[in-house]
């Protein structure tokens, strides 16, 4: 699947917006939508996402809970086990960690464990990852909690037509979705057009971003727009870079991948949470185990170190950015010497 | 209240009283909990009944006898799912002996409508409430997570997370109270389980949303070995409804007919739009925490022996003969309905349960991902292969 090209006439919208968007259309189409969380109401959200919409649908359905995540989340899903389709605003990626047990223990197990009884339509949106100059517990990227969580869902957006497309289908789910949002691509702009009527695609669906030839970038989230400006940067090197944008981690579409690195026979995985037991690992398996005769050199990873979330003043030396990206791309065995060492 | 003084000029007073918005709303001493358990059964003078409950009707001999029928059977079922564990069709079983009383009359006394969240000891109030008696052993006996349709029954799974279930049952109640349903939901704790913060952020949540559900925390003394005085120091562990400004009342757990009453009372109220209500009812775990587990480590015979004095059955009983009603066919007949029942569930037992490993794929999302549709066809084929009786 490729991208569709933003229609140029349309204003430019930030990505929060598009989320807003995709919160109030589902909120107006579907009166089992109900948004909770620690400040949604009359503040609208410390990022604004959820601005007016309890002025617009009241307070009984966007709704200013108590001050704590595990209450929140258990709530929810008592609320999804009555038919309700509750979708859950967590402050910051760190603040969501009270309610871990509520989403591993219940949210993620019980469809399964009440043979689809009970399914769980709940979306659980939580800004994460740095780059903003967050202080402690304000940065974290926390997927990898998740993902090793079987009976979740965890989609992460990158440009402001998938954070409104991707929202929209997460809400539509019918299982619980955690939604990331990339918090320092809220104010990233791009032409699009709220009130034009927008698909809402499949989840689990990832997609070529830059169509390339020389190697693939595998990214997510914050991590797409720094893959896109390294295979910018590339083409001064002679290299031409693929971009994939995963789009999902769970469901991760392997196709879509694999039949990029396989035509290109070079793979970067790159994202912000650490290397060691992150996506990036996963990705990299799966590349060796799928596309090993096709690749002319080891898939490598450029992640966040294996380190607590850095303080602000020192982010920039954790965060993967265009430097590393393009230095793994030159580490690809381009002169073939991988080869030329085994054959030693 | 006026807690600003207007008539003195500000200047004069050096420290300004702050603004009235800052000081506790609400009548604190209307929550609290009664000094003593309520009880019906037994010798007088009983204690004042709980505000909550007015002026209530006591049980009438119908009632009386029919929960006498229900407690023998809880019984009956305890002792035989306990047998059961050694025989090794149950991997394990958390007896409720002792606390018959609480599960059962509190899950009688909900209505058609109404939701129970159980907690993983609860296995009787979910057969009172009409869940099939094999069914509600498919946790223990290991063929699946929850045996039974909690859609149907009406019956959260039995939830072995300490607590968890609690806001659940708040986030239900809730939804129902935005639809208009009339309903409540009963929501069983342990004392131990009152110490995880689930508990206190469900009853706050509770409270703050006014959503129609009852919390009953069967106070049986342990947290496997660990007793009361070392899990809190709150006076009663009802007086954690003040907290949360819901009221807590207390109540005698091996009496099921004040039991029966209060949870009537408190879901009826709850239905209605009252808002939350907060019941401990003081019980005891005559047996082991499970067939697993050696209670005489951590607590002494005779303690054991004064609850036996005050066992729920006897005491429905002594209440019977009282009013002439435990007659030698009454007693046939409950003690009959019982045996039934344990060898029902016996017989049922014995026979294997059905097992599906595709099921293990099945229900984990909506639409099973590629990559589970991949690993169900290698079981799928590992499954063939062992069939077939060769190696691959
Ligand atoms: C969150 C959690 N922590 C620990 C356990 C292990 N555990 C099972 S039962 C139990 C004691 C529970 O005591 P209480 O809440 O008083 O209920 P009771 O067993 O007396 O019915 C413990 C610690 C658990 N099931 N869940």
């Amino acid at each position: 699947m490729t991208a569709t090209l933003p229609q140029q006439t349309a204003p430019p919208t930030p990505l929060g917006r598009a989320l807003n968007r995709a919160l109030r259309d589902a909120l107006a189409e579907d009166p089992a939508v109900h948004v909770l969380g620690e400040d949604v109401g009359t503040l609208g959200g410390v990022f604004r996402i959820t601005d007016g919409l309890a002025a617009e649908f009241g307070d009984e359905r966007c709704t200013d809970t108590p001050l704590a995540e595990a209450g929140i989340l258990g709530a929810a899903i008592g609320m999804a086990m009555y038919g309700l389709r509750p979708v859950i605003e967590m402050q910051f990626d760190a603040f969501a960690y009270p309610s871990f047990e509520q989403l591993a223990s219940h949210a993620a197990k019980m469809r399964n464990r009440t043979r689809g009884a009970l399914p769980m339509p709940l979306t659980v949106r939580i800004p994460y990852g740095g780059g903003i100059g967050g202080v402690e517990h304000h940065s974290d990227s926390s997927e990898a909690y998740y993902t090793a969580t079987p009976g979740l869902h965890v989609v992460t957006p990158s440009t402001v037509a998938d954070a409104y497309g991707l929202l929209r289908a997460a809400i539509a789910s019918d299982d619980p979705v955690v939604f990331l949002e990339p918090k320092r691509l809220y104010w990233s702009k791009e032409p699009w057009d709220a009130e034009s009527p927008h698909p809402v695609p499949e989840l689990g669906r990832a997609v070529v971003r830059r169509p390339g030839t020389s190697a693939t970038l595998i990214g997510y989230g914050p991590s797409v727009p720094v893959c896109l400006q390294a295979a910018e940067a590339a083409r001064e090197e002679g290299w031409d870079l693929e971009v994939v944008d995963l789009r999902s981690l769970v469901p991760l579409d392997e196709e879509t991948v694999v039949a990029s690195v396989r035509r290109t026979g070079r793979a970067v995985v790159v994202h912000e949470a650490q290397g060691f037991g992150g996506p990036g690992g996963e990705l990299a398996a799966r590349l060796s185990e799928r596309c090993f005769h096709h690749l002319e050199a080891p898939v490598l990873r450029v992640t966040g170190f294996d380190i607590p979330y850095p303080p602000p003043m020192l982010e920039q030396h954790h965060l993967p950015g265009v430097d590393r990206v393009l230095d793994a791309v030159a580490r690809l065995q381009w002169e073939s010497e991988w080869t030329s060492k085994e054959a030693r | 209240m006026t807690v600003l003084d207007r008539s003195g000029a500000q200047q004069s007073s050096p420290h300004p009283a702050p603004p009235p918005a800052w000081r506790p709303a609400g009548d604190a001493a209307s929550l609290l909990p009664q000094d003593t358990p309520y009880r019906v059964l037994g010798s007088e003078p009983l204690p004042v009944p709980p505000a909550l409950l007015g002026d209530g009707p006591r049980p009438d001999d119908a009632e009386l006898l029919a929960l006498h029928g229900h407690l023998a059977k809880g019984r009956r079922y305890n002792e035989q799912a306990t047998a059961l564990t050694k025989q090794g069709s149950l991997a394990v079983y958390p007896s409720s002996t002792g606390q018959e009383a609480c599960q059962i009359a509190a899950a009688l006394a909900l209505a058609e409508d109404d939701w129970l969240f159980p907690s993983y000891r609860d296995s009787l109030a979910a057969v009172a409430r009409g869940v099939d008696p094999v069914e509600v052993l498919s946790l223990l006996r290991g063929d699946w997570h929850s045996g039974y349709d909690s859609r149907a029954t009406r019956v959260a799974p039995l939830s072995t997370p300490l607590a968890t279930q609690l806001p659940h049952a708040v986030g239900l109640a809730h939804a129902a109270r935005l639809a208009g349903d009339e309903l409540a939901v009963l929501a069983l704790v342990g004392d131990g389980g009152t110490s995880e913060g689930d508990f206190h952020e469900a009853l706050n949540f509770a409270a703050v949303w006014q959503a129609p559900v009852v919390f009953l925390v069967q106070n049986n003394g342990f947290a496997i070995s660990v007793p009361l005085a070392k899990q809190t120091a709150a006076p009663s562990l009802a007086h954690k409804g003040v907290g949360y400004g819901l009221p807590g009342v207390l109540v005698d757990g091996n009496d099921a007919a004040a039991v029966r009453q209060v949870l009537s009372t408190a879901l009826g109220r709850a239905r209605s739009g009252g808002g939350p209500v907060l019941v401990e009812a003081l019980t005891y775990r005559l047996e082991a925490h499970t067939n697993a587990d050696d209670a005489t480590r951590y607590r002494a015979d005779d303690e054991v022996a004064a609850w036996r004095a005050h066992d729920p059955i006897a005491l429905v009983e002594r209440e019977l003969t009282a009013r002439g009603l435990l007659t030698e066919a009454h007693a046939a007949q409950v003690g009959a309905a019982a045996e039934e029942l344990a060898s029902d569930l016996r017989g049922r037992m014995r026979t294997e349960p059905s097992l599906d490993p595709a099921d293990l794929f099945a229900h984990v999302y909506a639409r099973p991902t590629q990559q589970l549709r991949q690993q169900q066809a290698q079981l799928q084929e590992e499954l063939a292969a062992a069939a077939e009786g060769g190696p691959r």
